[in-house]
């Protein structure tokens, strides 16, 4: 037995069944004792996928993805994948091979310092020298990307290491760390007060954020926001915590977000964010919003709080426990008024669009896509306008809706889809991308038909960077730099190279045809529909 | 293994620290101790690093750390040439009968008592490094209840071979 078989029963003993990865000398030992293994390898194109891939198996399956590339490039590849899922506190493995321990620091062959150059968008890294001590690691790492404000883990081992001969197996039952103790539960004497806070609000509003998902609180923070008919409105990341359609639910809020999402958050007199960090996107000038409200705080890293607005009441700990907490609290309120005022919001302020109508109109189609998408079914948007338009006019029943939202990395829709699929395949799962992120990632058509994963891919066609040129548009008074994407493949032809049937959708006629077409033929299906390049979000 | 001393002349910017100290970690080099504060010209910083290894490593070292754009100047303090000094704070648990003791050791060492409490007190003490491992283990008998030690710093002795960074520029 070698330091190789040793991380992969450490694997087995985290109930890891896939890992994403590239190989590459550094990393042969593992991807040799993998073959004895049931785990399965999926073999992505290039290894930023593989941290996305894994990146949307962990947020549709609640584990903990993992990654496995090659030192050097393959590893520095990786960083963009690992620090997208930092970004969004994803919690990744990411296992890099790395070259002879005896060599490290002498700039040998493929020799980078990945544990030095990862080090900002990493929650924590290890660089393995011993064997013996690869089932502490791995049992630390573990526990570190899953608990707490969850996160990426890397773990270097160098090729000798991963070769090294050990005597035994023995999982650690427990962790010791005397460093590393996230709070779980959160200070009763807080939840009270947040509960006294509800009783004498009369405009109360709940911001939900992608910490809800990372907790696993969705249904107890509806459970308490439907308790005391709480308005409820979210982040990016936090979209579909509540059914689109719900009549609690009132939208994103942020600069791309909804105009009474927004008013909602200006009007509460009491505002409940939980697992949100209210960044710029969000919230533009938190300072002058908090003025005329209690704001209550809740989120598992305390940093998060006061950073971008000083709470009246924060409460660190984990969503589901404070919000099963919040729960079992006595509350009488009564805000009815409020309620009403934001339906009249709801309906009065609609963002107005002029599509033309010589090409698809992107809101229209996607929400047509939804409703025809299964219920629970797996929405991945990409970044770039269709980020917005998904974000806008994407309706969740009771699925997910994936994208990277604190990096925005573009080429995230088609890999994350990927992983989900894996992750959870027998739900439905659409990537929905632009034009440009799909060429940063159309490699992964290969891995798709490779291993037989089925992702229906929608790609909004406008032949050029659209969000860059909409900033262009306002802010440069349409002087255009490097948004035209002239020279970009037909994507019929693609689509043809990799035996995968293809539909293109020109204008709104047949939209609803095409659509089933794209959702009900068998296996993984390329549809193109063509936007207007002046259209914007 | 050999123990080396360096010091440092930097620009004063921020992160050249972390790049110091990345440096050894992406090379995997022994750093026993680092100070550093800024000089007479805040402009510069003066940065004394205690590193260990063989002499090739203690080579390396020495020529990896002056190719570093921000380090102005690298040289090697030797023991036979040069002061160097660390200083320590001790906080020592002790009732008020053994205190007279503890004082006593720390006269010895012309160490300063800087802090009374009725159950301890805070000894400052500054000297090499043998000096204040000799203090540490003569406190055996003592409950240490904390201690701060700021690793050396050093010049070099006599007003030979100093750079002056502003006339070097003119």
């Amino acid at each position: 037995m070698n330091g190789a078989d040793l991380i992969i029963k450490c694997l087995e003993k985290e109930a890891v069944d896939v890992v994403f990865g590239y190989p590459g000398v550094a990393i042969c030992p593992f991807y040799n004792s993998i073959l004895e293994s049931d785990i399965k390898t999926v073999l992505i194109r290039t290894e930023q996928n593989a941290a996305h891939a894994a990146n949307g198996l962990a947020r549709v399956t609640g584990k903990v993805g993992v990654c496995v590339v090659t030192s050097g490039p393959g590893a520095t590849n990786a960083i963009t994948g690992i620090a997208t899922a930092f970004a969004d506190s994803i919690p990744l493995i990411c296992i890099t091979g790395q070259v002879e321990t005896s060599q490290l620091g002498s700039d040998v062959f493929q020799e980078s310092d990945i544990t030095g150059a990862a080090e900002s968008f990493v929650k924590y890294s290890y660089l393995v020298k011993n064997a013996e001590d690869i089932p502490r690691i791995m049992k630390e790492a573990f526990y570190i990307a899953n608990t707490g404000r969850k996160g990426p883990v890397l773990i270097d081992i160098p090729i000798d290491v991963q070769n090294q001969q050990v005597s035994k197996f023995r999982y650690p039952e427990e962790i010791k760390m005397r460093s590393y103790k996230p709070t779980v539960k959160g200070n009763m004497v807080q939840i009270h007060k947040v509960a006294k806070e509800v009783e004498k609000a009369k405009s109360p509003v709940i911001c939900v954020g992608g910490g809800v998902f990372l907790s696993d609180a969705q249904e107890v923070v509806r459970e308490f926001a439907r308790k005391h008919q709480i308005p409820v409105v979210c982040t990016m990341m936090g979209i579909g915590v509540f059914p689109t359609e719900d009549p609690l639910f009132y939208g994103t809020v942020g600069n791309n977000g909804k105009p009474y999402a927004n008013r909602a958050l200006k009007e509460a007199d009491l505002l409940i964010v939980v697992g949100a960090r209210l960044a710029d996107r969000a919230i533009s000038n938190p300072d002058n919003l908090m003025k005329n409200k209690t704001l209550v705080h809740i989120d598992i890293d305390p940093c998060e709080i006061g950073k971008n607005a000083g709470a009246g009441i924060p409460l660190v700990g984990d969503a589901k426990h404070i919000f099963e907490d919040l729960c079992n609290e006595e509350i009488t309120c009564e805000h009815n008024v409020w309620n009403e005022t934001l339906n009249l919001y709801k309906e009065n302020m609609p963002k107005k669009r002029t599509p033309n109508k010589e090409y698809v109109d992107p809101a229209e189609f996607i929400k047509k896509l939804s409703y025809a998408m299964e219920d629970d079914a797996v929405y991945v948007a990409d970044v770039g306008q269709n980020q917005i338009w998904s974000c806008d006019y994407h309706i969740v029943k009771k699925g997910r809706y994936l994208t990277s939202g604190g990096m925005g990395t573009m080429g995230y829709s088609i890999p994350a889809a990927m992983g989900a699929k894996v992750g959870a395949p027998d739900k439905q799962v659409v990537a929905v991308c632009g034009d440009g992120a799909f060429q940063m990632s159309m490699m992964e058509l290969a891995t798709l038909k490779q291993h037989g994963i089925e992702v229906k891919i929608v790609v909004l066609r406008n032949n050029v960077l659209g969000m860059v040129k909409q900033y262009q548009h306002f802010t440069y008074k349409d002087n255009f730099s490097m948004i035209d994407l002239t020279g970009s493949p037909n994507l019929e032809k693609i689509a043809e190279a990799y035996e995968m049937p293809f539909i293109r959708l020109k204008n709104m006629d047949g939209v609803d045809a095409a659509i089933e077409q794209l959702l009900q033929t068998e296996g993984s299906v390329l549809m193109e529909c063509l936007i207007d390049p002046a259209d914007l979000v | 293994m050999k123990r080396k001393v360096f010091q440092l002349l930097v620009d004063n910017t921020s992160g050249v620290l972390s790049r110091i100290s990345g440096l050894f970690s992406r090379r995997g080099y022994n750093i026993e101790s680092i100070t550093a504060g800024t000089t007479a010209d805040p402009e510069f910083t003066r940065i004394t690093i205690v590193a260990s290894g063989d002499d090739e490593i203690l080579a390396q070292i020495e020529k990896q750390v002056a190719k570093l754009e921000d380090v102005r100047d690298v040289k090697e303090l030797r023991a036979d040439s040069s002061v160097y000094r660390e200083l320590a704070l001790i906080k020592v648990k002790v009732d008020a009968a053994h205190r007279p003791g503890v004082i006593a050791l720390a006269d010895v060492f012309r160490a300063n008592i800087i802090d009374v409490s009725a159950q301890g007190l805070i000894i400052e003490l500054t000297g090499n490094q043998d000096k204040v491992d000799a203090f540490i283990n003569l406190l055996e008998g003592y409950e240490i209840l904390e201690l701060a030690r700021t690793g050396i710093a050093g010049l070099r002795r006599g007003t030979d071979d100093i750079v002056y960074l502003k006339q070097e520029e003119e």
